[in-house]
């Protein structure tokens, strides 16, 4: 059952190094936020992983825990801060225009 | 039951690799956030079921105390998801960024 | 604590007549904010000695104490066992379609001529739920359904989605709103 355990550990770190290309090459910076919640929700499963590969989920259930409240607030405050930006605005025009290039090639 | 908790596991890990291959494949912001909020949220809760029957393999009060951690953690995502999904949302709209669709770009009046 | 408990009991019958006073309400939404409070933290911190309890209720009682009229604000102690087991009953349902919306999402994603499957579009309703706490669980319901997300909703019930194909958005918000009225009482 602890090789179980583990392989679905190294492929569930596969599948976040999937989503880290969002985060790093998003179009704005919401896609980013996309990107980083979508790793945040897999760590915490990740973590309670570990904890059962060395017999510690006791320990390891509430850092799981504190991460996913961490994780709630830092996309919440994250949206927040960026909607009063105004560089989201400007990059916002700049990818409907380049998309809209893109269309009328197509 | 280690069968059982062996399915729900790789169902789990199937739903979070549909997330992360939606979030690649979509073609704009709006359309990323369905697989990336709800698949993801959808295969905790595979997996998170799935560990919490392997916690209460040795019956005790403290593995059953640690499974309802693991099913207080389902809960809890199970009502911030929706709600860090929304305040995406919402600054995507503030910022006016436009949906795709499949005639191109259009103007729409969101009501924000 | 006790002196509390008891002066809520006569009130509870009067509840339903007239509008309670601030202060009735404040001591109801107090004593349910700590029962809920103390039931995380003896599940959190699985000690089960003098010394943690004391702890646990000293904690409480401070959260409770500044956050009761943020958590329950118009409480009614005579709905709410109903209006819980109504909502557990509600659960099961909704876990049910979000399952199915998860599998038809999934079956867009890996699709290889996806960019031809999907039509995101916007779409609007009128809801006719009337309190916040119903509208919040509708817009809850409907982002945690693959498929559709809340953009947004007013105190008035105008609701505002994104789809990402027509087939997803075109009944399942109406069912959802028509449970979630049984489930509050609003028919």
């Amino acid at each position: 059952m602890d090789s179980v355990f583990l392989y679905s550990a190294i492929f569930l770190a596969l599948v976040m190094a999937l989503s880290l290309y969002r985060a790093v090459f998003g179009p704005t910076i919401l896609d980013r936020l996309i990107g980083v919640n979508a790793i945040g929700s897999k760590t915490t499963a990740l973590l309670i992983l570990i904890g059962l590969i060395y017999d510690r989920v006791d320990m390891f259930v509430d850092i799981a825990l504190a991460y996913a409240m961490l994780n709630f607030i830092a996309v919440l405050a994250a949206s927040r801060y960026f909607q009063k930006r105004k560089g989201l605005y400007d990059e916002a025009r700049r990818e409907t225009k380049r998309r809209d290039g893109v269309m009328r090639e197509t | 039951m280690d069968i059982i908790v062996t399915i729900l596991l790789i169902c789990g890990l199937f739903f979070f690799t549909g997330g992360a291959v939606g979030i690649i494949r979509m073609p704009d912001f709006y359309s990323r956030l369905h697989p990336a909020g709800k698949l993801d949220t959808m295969g905790l809760l595979m997996s998170m079921i799935a560990m919490a029957l392997y916690t209460l393999h040795d019956f005790s009060v403290d593995a059953m105390l640690t499974s309802l951690k693991i099913i207080l953690i389902v809960v809890f995502v199970f009502i911030t998801s929706p709600t860090a999904t929304h305040a995406i949302v919402d600054a995507g709209v503030r910022a006016s960024l436009e949906p795709w669709t499949k005639e191109g770009t259009t103007h729409y009046d969101l009501g924000a | 604590m006790t002196e509390q408990n008891q002066e809520n009991h006569p009130q509870k019958s009067a509840d339903s007549k007239k509008v309670p006073s601030r202060r009735s309400r404040f001591s109801t939404s107090f004593f349910v904010t700590f029962v809920i409070m103390f039931g995380i933290w003896l599940l959190l911190s699985g000690k089960f000695d003098l010394f943690h309890i004391s702890l646990g209720v000293i904690s409480c009682l401070m959260v409770a104490f500044l956050s009761a009229d943020l958590l329950l604000p118009y409480p009614k102690i005579g709905k709410m066992p109903g209006l819980w087991l109504r909502f557990v009953r509600y659960i099961p349902w909704l876990l049910y379609q979000v399952f199915v919306a998860n599998i038809h999402v999934m079956y867009l994603v890996f699709h290889p001529r996806m960019m031809e499957l999907i039509d995101p579009r916007i779409m609007r309703f009128k809801s006719r739920l009337k309190s916040d706490m119903s509208l919040v669980t509708l817009a809850n319901s409907i982002t945690l359904t693959p498929g559709t997300i809340t953009i947004y909703i007013s105190v008035y019930g105008n609701v505002t989605f994104h789809v990402i194909d027509i087939e997803s958005g075109k009944s399942l918000p109406f069912i959802m709103e028509a449970r979630i009225a049984e489930v509050f009482d609003e028919i």
